[in-house]
């Protein structure tokens, strides 16, 4: 069977990020490229979100599965590191699930200057209310991708998805 | 697991055919490995066993918001590991993956430096630690980045936006504490005192570090150490805490001379994996 690269995307886009299920593989940007060989393999590419991220063998497998579900005889899965993934690929659309989702979408990514310490940092806005203020609790949470936050006004504890 | 084996006979054998006083020496010292495989295991031994001290706070720590911190920052450093291992067993070719470098090699093989293998002692301890290694990680792995070896270099950009951010909350902890209370400042101020010896050992050259910058992976630790210093002088000063001066540091375990720690953290580390060699789940 023969896919396009836009019909390998379409069918990627339905595999949910096992961590954040709200969002596919493909919008959190773990997805970096996807082709088919003259022989019909399909070729994926993907690439962690942390060095540590124990999500990545579970990723490959559904990825193997949905293709293979989709009529693919051959699939092979490759891990790239570079360009380093950054929570700047994720589009609009994909972050505004998130804040649905009650996670507060990443900021822009530091870049440039090495260390920030002890600096002052935007208070993130609550995915609930929209409050701006609000307060950091803790600088990890329940997955290496998050933070957690608490609202002042609403009182709602939330995630933030750490821009990396 | 064969190839293991196989190399560690012939290294000890190799050391045997100099003959003379020399035997017993070269029998106790594991044979130095290609340069880079080296160079690459220090790179690598410094998270894995920095990680997995860190993962000795899994349900014990102070609060809960620092119990998953400190989780997750271990997942970051052994994420890290894994990577450095992986590619140092791919540069050495003799069929060693992540898993055999972690979990079957003996304490004079491992070249982490001293500093991430002393016991966890308190949270103090810990962050004080964490706070003087993040701070020279972060210098190193930015310094891999601009480095002629692809793989190295893309393993270090990864690994450098993880670790601004353990950076960022090693360094936040030592300020808070050194600007604490009485309690917590005289005891994070005994922490820096105690740990300061080891320090030295981040920014030490040998034959190793001249041989892979002919290999285009060179790192100026002079110039690390200078921008180091100022960073946790920067910080130190902050937290009302006095920079202990420079005596004579503890050196060794780029070289495979560990603390007795050591050997105590790899039982606990390597138990599962060699009980039940090849096994998953």
């Amino acid at each position: 069977m023969r896919f396009s690269r836009e019909q390998l995307y379409a069918i990627l886009g339905t595999v949910p990020d096992p961590e954040v299920p709200v969002i596919s593989v493909v919008e959190l940007g773990i997805v970096r490229e996807a082709s088919q060989r003259e022989d019909g393999t399909v070729e994926v590419t993907i690439t962690p979100t942390y060095s540590g991220c124990p999500a990545m063998y579970e990723i490959e497998k559904d990825v193997r599965s949905a293709l293979e579900a989709a009529g693919a005889r051959a699939v092979e899965v490759r891990t790239v590191l570079s360009p380093a993934w950054t929570t700047d690929w994720i589009p609009e659309e994909a972050r505004e699930k998130l804040r649905k989702y009650g996670i507060a979408p990443p900021g822009r990514a530091e870049s440039g200057g090495l260390v920030m310490l002890t600096r002052a940092r935007t208070p993130v806005a609550c995915p609930w209310c929209g409050s701006r203020n609000t307060s950091l609790k803790s600088e990890f949470g329940s997955t290496a991708c998050k933070a957690i936050h608490v609202c002042n006004d609403c009182r709602q504890p939330f995630d933030e998805f750490k821009a990396i | 697991m064969a190839a293991h084996e196989e190399g560690d006979a012939g290294g000890i054998a190799a050391g045997e055919a100099k003959a003379g006083t020399g035997v017993v020496a070269a029998a106790r010292q594991a044979p130095l490995a290609a340069p880079l495989v080296e160079y690459l295991l220090r790179i690598g031994d410094d998270r894995l066993i920095l990680g997995h001290r860190m993962s000795e706070w899994t349900g014990h720590g102070p609060i809960l918001e620092e119990d998953i911190a400190t989780a997750n920052i271990a997942l970051d450093l052994i994420g890290q590991a894994a990577q450095f291992l992986k590619l140092a067993g791919a540069v050495e070719g003799a069929g060693r993956d992540e898993d055999a470098l972690a979990y079957f090699r003996d304490g004079v093989k491992f070249r982490n430096c001293l500093l991430v293998e002393l016991p966890k002692g308190d949270f103090g301890d810990t962050m004080v630690r964490q706070f003087l290694f993040d701070a020279y990680s972060v210098l190193q792995l930015e310094a891999f980045t601009k480095c002629g070896h692809e793989t190295l270099a893309a393993i270090a950009a990864k690994a450098l936006k993880e670790d601004k951010y353990h950076l960022r909350h090693s360094s936040e902890w030592v300020v808070r504490m050194g600007d604490g209370t009485e309690e917590s400042h005289t005891r994070v101020q005994a922490s820096l005192d105690r740990l300061w010896k080891y320090t030295g050992e981040l920014f030490a050259t040998d034959d190793i570090d001249a041989a892979v910058s002919v290999l285009g992976v060179s790192v100026d630790q002079a110039g690390i150490k200078v921008r180091w210093d100022a960073m946790v002088t920067d910080v130190l000063t902050r937290a009302t805490l006095t920079r202990p001066a420079d005596g004579p540091m503890q050196l060794g375990g780029r070289r495979g001379r560990h603390t007795e720690h050591l050997g105590h953290l790899l039982a606990t580390m390597q138990s599962v994996a060699r009980a039940h060699p090849g096994a998953s789940w």
